[in-house]
């Protein structure tokens, strides 16, 4: 399903993304020069046995347009997080905050936070794929 | 007429006759259509774009929709069946009758979450997790353990209080009652709830714990004990507002109901205590 193709499609511009102010995620980044190779709120850790990657978005800003309604696309204003691989459906609050699909009524304080909160939760279960049933009915 | 009634004092037919029905939703696959909706709806809104089912003034109105649109599929398989609320300022430990294997059933185990007792335990082969955000098909709690505390009745009578239904910029960072029983500001009434019931409950995919409608059943009464006590105060905003649900406006996904025709729940259903009386005395 559209997934897969979104998720290839996230690989292919890996390489162009720009640096955005992701409040909190930047201390990996921070520790290196301005010609690092990862830009500033990129996450590749490994916590409690799992691997957590974050890219930041991709152009255009933090609230940026979110998916529009049913299923959830990823949108171009959000960051991507991957737990070994599989995409967490993740979305920032007004007040900057974050949560994701599997921690959804609780907030953190940034995308590396809730990424390990993700993991925390799931006790070693792998994601599945974003609105598995197609959305609404 | 439906009589809405708080789970504590059900008897122990009307406790079976309600998670038997739920089990027959599942059974025929109704059930999980409605937590395909519900996790639809969690990942569409957003707080800069479209937003109905959270997160924005239509919370109440939309939760009161799905829910009787649910408490209806129950009524198809067992007419008496009406959906019970759980008053989790009353009823707010894991030893709570609500959390009996005659009922929900309790908390997870320690080791992966997993509901070990009741109808709904995995083991007992009638209530898979089917429509999940991660791999897991069995149901989980870890009551208490992601929040110590459920709300309290003196932080519920304190929203109860905010006379300003909604405020823009009428999402998560709004001013006004909705906001603050919806719990992203403030005290926190509503997402705190998800929050100490942990498992499932805490996803996008909450409906798959049958307290969800328990819970919303509550909250969704909590609304009618506001309009009690503030019957001056309208539903906001009135019209022309982009990406939110004004009163007149019809509501995704039904398109044909608007938050106009969710106000007066008396239409559909009632408490067993009705809260105009109670709450008028006490202003």
């Amino acid at each position: 399903m559209n997934t897969i193709t979104r998720r290839q499609a996230l690989g292919t511009t890996a390489g162009a993304l720009t640096a955005l102010g992701i409040a909190g995620a930047t201390a990996h980044a921070a520790a290196t020069d301005s010609r690092a190779t990862q830009p500033v709120g990129t996450v590749d850790e490994v916590y409690q046995g799992r691997r957590i990657q974050i890219t930041p978005a991709g152009g255009g800003h933090h609230n940026g347009h979110h998916g529009g309604g049913h299923g959830g696309g990823h949108s171009a204003g959000l960051p991507t997080v991957l737990i070994d691989g599989r995409e967490l459906h993740v979305m920032r609050n007004a007040d900057g905050t974050w949560i994701s699909v599997v921690n959804h009524y609780e907030t953190f304080t940034d995308p590396r936070t809730l990424a390990r909160a993700a993991v925390r939760e799931l006790q070693g279960a792998v994601l599945a794929p974003f609105a598995p049933m197609g959305g609404p009915a | 007429m439906t009589v809405r009634k708080n789970q504590a004092g059900l008897t122990a037919e009307e406790k079976r006759a309600f998670t038997n029905a739920v089990i027959e939703l599942k059974r025929t696959g109704v059930y999980d259509r409605f937590v395909t909706t519900h996790n639809g709806f969690i990942m569409g809104d957003t707080d800069s774009g479209e937003r109905v089912g959270h997160r924005s003034p239509s919370f109440l109105p939309w939760h009161r929709r799905f829910l009787i649109e649910f408490e209806g599929e129950l009524q198809k398989v067992d007419p008496k069946v009406a959906l019970p609320y759980w008053d989790w300022t009353a009823d707010r430990t894991p030893r709570a009758s609500i959390w009996s294997p005659d009922f929900l059933g309790g908390t997870g185990r320690a080791r992966d979450g997993q509901v070990m007792d009741g109808p709904f335990a995995y083991a007992g082969g009638k209530f898979p997790v089917n429509v999940r955000v991660d791999g897991r098909a069995y149901l989980r709690r870890s009551l208490g353990s992601g929040v110590a505390e459920l709300p309290t009745k003196a932080e519920v009578d304190a929203v109860l209080n905010m006379p300003v239904y909604d405020t823009a910029p009428w999402n998560s960072s709004s001013n006004g009652f909705r906001n603050h029983l919806e719990g992203w500001r403030g005290a926190n009434l509503h997402n705190r709830v998800h929050v100490w019931v942990g498992g499932q409950m805490a996803t996008g995919a909450s409906p798959n714990d049958p307290v969800f409608w328990m819970h919303h059943a509550y909250v969704d009464k909590l609304w009618a004990e506001w309009q009690a006590r503030h019957p001056q105060s309208p539903y906001l905003p009135a019209a022309g507002t982009a990406n939110v649900v004004d009163l007149n406006d019809t509501m995704r996904p039904w398109n044909d109901v608007t938050p106009a025709d969710m106000l007066d729940h008396r239409k559909f259903y009632t408490f067993d205590t009705e809260p105009a009386a109670a709450a008028a005395s006490q202003r």
